[in-house]
């Protein structure tokens, strides 16, 4: 048990997607401008990397990984080349039925994340997290803690950093900086403060 | 005709580069410019595969239904960058095995769905691989000099060579350990959109509030 809770705080932490291992840019320093926004958004990613993580563990334990096929009689079928392909699709396929599924039985749900789901497909920090979970082969269980942790790790550090940037906004940049510069610069102080947690052992 | 693949192939690198005026691409790339070599592994694969899947959206553009372009286009980029992995693995496995997740996470790269998107599909072939060399070269610009100075500052070597004799070797460089961090690069990253901003005095945003100005008319 102590083993995933340690999984967790090391996903939300010490392993930030954003904030260490730069992914899902793009969208993190788009719709970091406003609170909300960034809140539905980091909810979104948390829904989806908690759906898709596991999924595509299955898919790799059963399908991919080299050897998986066994239990269909083809000891010797190696897989793992059609990995990203298989992932991505999947990917693709869960954010379609999650957004059907809102649509149909949470429409209020629907209407506060629903524009997040497209750009959800290609965020870096959803495929990342999958190709982490092959590369390190978590086991199922490890895998649902690895997606719930690093989705709501991403979504700390983005409503975080919606919070500085909406009070920056009243303050006095220089001209080049202004916009996407500063954006970076206080990703980087962030990034600084989140490696503190970098020495945390459960 | 002549000027208009200069255009699509030189505009991408200083006055529409992908990373400091579009912000699209900085997903992975920051992670693998600790050193020069990994970086420059990482801006091959990426020029190839944009320019191949511009080129082949492209040439499939006229029978693409427009309801699932998308899924046709990360289908093509996944494919290819299946290619360049597994290229990348049989022939430099070391780096590969440095670059870790980020040759696969080229899929998700914006750089390369928004140039198969946003020109790809309304321009002709021979266009659309310039516009994607373009984008690439664009994008390597910035991961070889966040590379460079990482590695020279961090460690006192560039490709692996020895430029700046460390202490620990005997010589007068004592390396910046900061420079192998993350943050960093955010921080090189963010210099490096003030300074190209102070050259191209066009690319700076406007701020959405000013404090000494709200007295003046025009901001209000």
């Amino acid at each position: 048990m102590s083993g995933y809770v340690e999984l967790f705080i090391q996903s939300v932490f010490v392993e930030n997607l954003a904030l260490t291992f730069f992914l899902g840019m793009c969208t993190f320093l788009a719709v970091s401008k406003r609170i909300e926004t960034a809140f539905g958004l980091g909810a979104a990613v948390i829904v989806v990397q908690a759906i898709t993580v596991p999924t595509n563990n299955l898919l790799y334990r059963f399908v991919i990984e080299p050897g998986a096929l066994s239990w269909a009689g083809l000891e010797n079928v190696d897989l793992s080349f059609l990995g990203l392909v298989a992932y991505i699709g999947v990917i693709a396929a869960m954010v379609q039925i999650l957004e059907m599924t809102l649509d149909r039985y949470f429409p209020r749900l629907f209407n506060a994340l629903g524009i997040f789901l497209p750009l959800i497909t290609v965020n870096c920090a959803i495929l990342g997290g999958t190709l982490f979970m092959a590369q390190r082969s978590y086991t199922f269980a490890e895998s649902v803690v690895y997606g719930i942790g690093s989705g709501t790790g991403w979504a700390l550090a983005v409503v975080a950093l919606a919070g500085v940037r909406e009070k920056l906004k009243y303050s006095d940049v220089p001209a080049g900086l202004q916009g996407l510069g500063i954006a970076f610069i206080i990703v980087g102080l962030m990034s600084l403060g989140f490696m503190a947690f970098s020495g945390i052992q459960l | 005709m002549r000027s208009e693949m200069k255009r699509a192939l030189l505009n991408p690198i200083v006055d529409n580069n992908p990373i400091t005026l579009q912000i699209l691409g900085v997903c992975s790339a920051l992670a693998v410019t600790t050193s020069l070599l990994p970086s420059l592994y990482m801006c091959l694969a990426l020029i190839s595969v944009a320019a191949l899947s511009s080129a082949a959206v492209s040439a499939i553009r006229h029978f693409l239904p427009s309801s699932i372009r998308i899924i046709v286009q990360m289908t093509i980029i996944a494919s290819l960058v299946i290619v360049v992995d597994q290229t990348l693995k049989a022939f430099a496995f070391e780096t590969s095995r440095e670059l870790s997740v980020f040759v696969g996470l080229i899929i998700t790269n914006c750089i390369v769905l928004g140039r198969t998107e946003g020109f790809a599909m309304s321009n002709p072939v021979g266009l659309s691989f310039l516009d994607g060399i373009g984008n690439g070269l664009g994008y390597s610009l910035i991961l070889i000099i966040v590379a460079s100075i990482r590695e020279l500052l961090g460690a006192g070597t560039l490709m692996g060579m020895t430029v700046l004799r460390t202490t620990a070797d005997g010589g007068w460089y004592n390396p910046n350990g900061m420079m192998m961090l993350p943050p960093t690069a955010f921080f090189i990253i963010g210099l490096i959109i003030w300074a190209v901003r102070s050259w191209r005095v066009e690319q700076v945003e406007k701020p959405e509030f000013r404090i000494h100005e709200v007295h003046r008319t025009e901001v209000l």
